[in-house]
């Protein structure tokens, strides 16, 4: 009997403690909660601050030039009189350059990382490529200007203006002196910046096809390529078109590496090999230089602009991959 | 059985074409990669000297070094990175244990993953508003915010991503044995989670480390050595731009030099992030 009313007092304090205990945690339980919810919204409120502080900083802008902004190309600090079309341009026309040239090569690399390359080389390979994104843009920049710039120059650019001289729209798209740098030369290194960004995506969603599906086309007799071409490239379409749209997101906002080679100059030229700019090659050459207000504005608008076209590359990249990965999750 | 032998051949034919195709775009990746990187030892390790690591960056025709430049990249990137992760692993444990498929969770992922992707340059003028405008003054403290905007999403990211490889079974459990949700995730989710999140670290941390647009209106530049937070601050990949492009040769040979030393951490906290992957894996 003793014995009993011994245990029960034990349990008794031992009920309280644990009821101590319960609650002790059930407080550091909500604080943990609500610190992690915090560090969520956190990053909320840095995208509506950056969306707020571009519409901000560029109303000056705003209200002087409104929509001629778009499409004025004239660019005179001196008159403050402030034009975004050469900038705007320069910016679509490079993106498109390493897209046409980045997005065959992306996919023929991955098709080789999955189909054609000897197991064990598989993964050096893919890291070795992998690499090229992890090179910061700032060595794309110094190495364009003083290496590749000197030699495309003399061993691509000349051969090219000899060749297209004289015939008509081809002529003129590759006509001019070589400078070495300009806008092809920018798109030409952007294409090689976001290589790595498309094959890694493709490669990703090339291993997500089942091997089924491969198989019974092989078993028909198909060739290696028309397994590639008709069954694998079907099944992973958008994967690779998000991928693609992805790398499309980056090469729109590269600042350093076009900076170094595309030549600043405010002008539309029709040649791909003249000097031109981009949005953000003319906010990091000319924003800390900016003196008046209108100036700066400018530069801050430009910006606004290359963020709202990205927003909208990147959020169908995202939904596109998303759609994907759902799909995934349910087969 | 009637085989169309110009039928074979044409598809023998464009199978090899194809292929050969597929091979020369992995060769044509590898062949910047090495053309790239052989520029950069050539050039760099020419350029290479101890001074560089004592004395600060030069006007032109003098000797000098980087020591600045490499100070500042480095104060700034550790403190970017010792603010950003906490609120990274935070956010992203959120993400992955709490939010899920709320709504909020949803939006907030949709966000982090635009800012993953957004224009560094962009981010530079964010903070140039809110903290360079009014300061009235360029500073470090504006630099290592903006490095700390990019590192943020990165370890959102890595952090949301290797929590959920966690197998439930462990949460479960944990909880099973009357541990509290914050507990389970702090000593059992994040612990099993660990190598991956320091992996997300690293990356964000060579992500950096190159960094340029984001400092030259932040940061802006300082030729000389300075641990003060509230004044402009030199960094590597400003000291490269602005040496790159003048017309000295000596300022070229520095601006090497410092692609030499940014790229090798670069790529060496890249490969130590693979090899810990490869090591979970």
């Amino acid at each position: 009997m003793a014995d009993v009313a011994l245990t029960d007092t034990i349990a008794t304090a031992d009920l309280a403690a644990r009821a101590q205990t319960t609650a002790r945690a059930g407080r550091g339980d909500s604080r943990f909660h609500f610190l992690t919810w915090a560090a969520a919204a956190t990053v909320l409120l840095i995208f509506m601050g950056v969306i707020g502080s571009l519409v901000i900083g560029s109303a000056p802008a705003i209200k002087a030039f409104g929509f001629s902004f778009l499409t004025s190309s004239v660019w005179d600090p001196t008159s403050n009189e402030f034009g975004g079309l050469p900038s705007i341009v320069g910016t679509l026309v490079t993106s498109t350059l390493a897209m046409i040239l980045a997005v065959p090569i992306g996919i023929g690399v991955a098709i080789f990382l999955t189909e054609l390359c000897p197991r064990p080389l598989r993964r050096p390979i893919g890291i070795a490529i992998e690499l090229l994104a992890g090179i910061p843009s700032i060595i794309y920049g110094i190495w364009g200007l003083f290496v590749f710039a000197p030699w495309f120059q003399e061993h691509v650019q000349q051969p090219i203006i000899d060749a297209t001289d004289g015939i008509p729209v081809i002529g003129s798209l590759f006509g001019g002196a070589p400078y070495g740098i300009g806008v092809f030369t920018a798109g030409l290194i952007l294409s090689i910046m976001i290589l790595p960004f498309i094959s890694a995506v493709t490669r990703d969603v090339f291993e997500t096809v089942p091997t089924m599906l491969k198989e019974a086309a092989y078993g028909l007799g198909c060739t290696t390529w028309e397994v590639m071409w008709r069954v694998v490239l079907p099944y992973a379409r958008t994967g690779v078109v998000g991928g693609a749209m992805l790398a499309l997101g980056r090469a729109l906002g590269e600042t350093m590496a076009v900076t170094f080679v595309i030549g600043n100059a405010h002008k539309i030229h029709l040649s791909l090999f003249a000097p031109g700019t981009t949005i953000s090659a003319t906010i990091a050459n000319e924003f800390t230089e900016a003196t008046s207000v209108l100036y700066t504005s400018s530069l801050i608008f430009m910006g606004l602009i290359l963020f709202f076209i990205t927003f909208i590359v990147l959020a169908c990249a995202q939904l596109m991959l998303r759609a994907l990965e759902r799909q995934a999750g349910i087969k | 059985m009637i085989v169309s032998r110009a039928l074979y051949t044409r598809r023998r034919l464009y199978n090899t074409l194809f292929i050969a195709l597929s091979v020369g775009a992995a060769v044509f990746g590898l062949i910047w990669l090495a053309f790239i990187l052989s520029a950069l030892l050539s050039e760099g390790f020419a350029a290479l000297s101890p001074s560089l690591f004592t004395m600060s960056t030069p006007p032109p025709g003098q000797p000098g070094g980087l020591a600045n430049a490499i100070l500042g990249s480095v104060l700034m990137s550790v403190i970017a990175v010792v603010l950003g992760t906490p609120i990274g692993l935070f956010a992203g444990t959120y993400l992955a244990e709490y939010g899920k498929h709320t709504k909020f969770a949803f939006v907030v992922r949709f966000v982090n993953d635009i800012l993953l992707s957004a224009p560094s340059i962009v981010t530079g003028l964010f903070i140039y508003e809110i903290v360079v405008l009014p300061m009235g003054h360029f500073s470090a403290w504006a630099g290592t915010l903006s490095l700390m905007v990019i590192v943020i999403p990165v370890v959102v990211r890595t952090t949301e991503n290797m929590l959920i490889l966690v197998p439930n079974g462990l949460r479960e459990a944990a909880t099973a044995l009357g541990a509290p949700t914050s507990f389970v995730i702090r000593s059992v989710t994040w612990a099993a989670a660990k190598a991956g999140i320091v992996t997300g670290v690293l990356l964000a941390v060579a992500r950096i480390s190159g960094e340029t647009a984001p400092l030259l209106f932040t940061a802006l530049n300082n030729n000389f050595l300075s641990t003060k937070l509230n004044a402009p601050m030199a960094s590597l990949p400003a000291v490269i731009f602005q040496y790159a492009l003048s017309p000295y040769d000596d300022w070229h040979k520095l601006a090497w030099a410092g692609a030499l030393l940014v790229t090798a951490t670069v790529l060496t906290l890249s490969i130590i992030a693979r090899l810990l992957e490869t090591k979970r894996n």
